[in-house]
């Protein structure tokens, strides 16, 4: 083996990126790239811009100026590739609450094609054993997100681009989501999240601060 | 493929579960066939000359009745961002949805027109034309609608520009088939009206997804 194969890998770079919003810069020249193992975390003030670069390196959003590379071919141009290869999670959790949560994970991971054996597992991981066949309405917020956290334990994607995954998770969920992460990281996935949560003692863990003056 | 058979099946299963989304238009649809007699004149070849119109108008408006909410809860609790980050085409997304609205309420409106047709004394040989002109041409009013929807979907009370959008659109397939409807009802030929609407569904069919996906890419690329 050659060293060239053993050093990680940079899955998505990106550079010089530029974005307003309403006349206002919310970054410019802005410069990322991860590799495998590692987990950025993305900090910053209410209106810093955390959520629109995510959807921006996610490849939602195709208002901005600069570079973005998926395993050095531009983004744009492998999309489809990309989103196969990258697991995206918005603050909005796609639960319909006429459904139950069986039939909700079911659709938000319909593009594994997870057996049925591997969605009860799921929920059982999320502490949902039980609540398989109860209408999203009559889960509590917190459970609701963890239903749609369930699909972490389903997905194959190498990149998960997480927006505030910790919203409404009790200590428990907290806990349990800190172990996915670093375990998602140790295995040689990378993780790009945007958090108010602090988080700790994950290998190669970076923070990025967005700027934030107005 | 996978998603957008997920996403067919969720929401036939949600329209289940929900039975008022598809069944109140279709009430507005009965109460229309109901009402009209009451307020004309309600002898029976007096309806009989506009059953048709009347039953196509109501169609018209209990299709445009349900649109409005083809799109929004998908844009409201981020299924439509899950689409797009899917990376799976939009034009078969769109082309889904569509469809599964045309299932929930075309189809049961094209399904529950005869008894219309006797409520306004329907001619007896307009029957056929009346439910042919309806299975042709009420998915030529989900499919545009679609579109309509699309455009609209994050739009707080998007209603009235959707029809306003919508309507227009709408005009040529009313004027086929219910022109389709009275020429069978007074025995002429009615199968080039019918192929016209065949004509505008194949368009539809082919054309009017891309349009609606290209519209909900525009809702979320702020």
């Amino acid at each position: 083996m050659t060293p060239q194969q053993g050093a990680q890998q940079t899955l998505l770079s990106a550079s010089d990126l530029y974005c307003e919003r309403d006349d206002r810069v919310l970054f410019e020249g802005l410069a990322l790239s991860i590799t495998d193992g590692e987990l950025i975390q993305l900090a910053g003030p209410n209106g810093a811009g955390k959520t629109t670069l995510l959807r921006l390196l996610a490849g939602l959003n195709r208002d901005f100026e600069g570079q973005l590379l998926w395993h050095d071919v531009p983004l744009m141009t492998v999309y489809p590739e990309y989103a196969g290869n990258r697991l995206y999670m918005g603050h909005l959790s796609a639960v319909k609450k006429s459904l139950t949560a069986l039939e909700n994970l079911r659709w938000l991971t319909a593009q594994d094609r997870p057996s049925e054996k591997q969605l009860w597992e799921a929920l059982e991981h999320v502490a949902l054993a039980g609540y398989e066949h109860t209408p999203c309405l009559q889960l509590s917020a917190g459970q609701q997100r963890r239903v749609a956290l369930a699909r972490l334990k389903i997905s194959r994607a190498p990149l998960w681009i997480l927006d505030e995954p910790f919203t409404a998770l009790d200590k428990d969920g907290v806990s349990w989501l800190e172990g996915e992460l670093q375990a998602h990281v140790s295995n040689g996935g990378a993780v790009i999240i945007t958090s108010h949560h602090a988080l700790e003692g994950i290998p190669g863990l970076r923070r990025l601060e967005l700027g934030g003056v107005v | 493929m996978s998603l957008v058979r997920a996403t067919v099946r969720r929401d036939l299963l949600l329209a289940a579960r929900n039975p008022g989304e598809w069944a109140n238009p279709l009430m507005f649809f009965l109460m229309v066939a109901a009402l009209f007699p009451m307020a004309v004149d309600p002898n029976p070849e007096f309806l009989a000359k506009i059953a048709g119109g009347v039953i196509w108008v109501a169609a018209l408006l209990a299709t445009l009745l349900s649109l409005d909410s083809l799109y929004r809860a998908d844009v409201e609790d981020g299924s439509l961002e899950q689409w797009l980050a899917s990376g799976e085409s939009l034009y078969a997304m769109s082309l889904g949805k569509a469809l599964v609205h045309w299932c929930i309420s075309g189809l049961p409106l094209t399904l529950m027109s005869p008894l219309l047709g006797v409520m306004l004394h329907l001619p007896e040989e307009a029957y056929f034309a009346l439910f042919i002109s309806l299975a042709v041409g009420t998915p030529v009013l989900s499919l545009l609608g679609a579109v309509g929807a699309a455009l609209t979907a994050s739009l707080r009370s998007g209603g009235l520009l959707l029809a306003l959008l919508i309507l227009p659109l709408y005009v040529p397939v009313l004027i086929f088939a219910a022109s389709a409807v009275y020429h069978a009802g007074i025995g002429m030929a009615y199968n080039g009206q019918v192929a016209m609407l065949g004509a505008m569904l194949a368009l539809a069919l082919a054309l009017t997804p891309f349009a609606a996906g290209a519209a909900l890419k525009l809702n979320l690329s702020r």
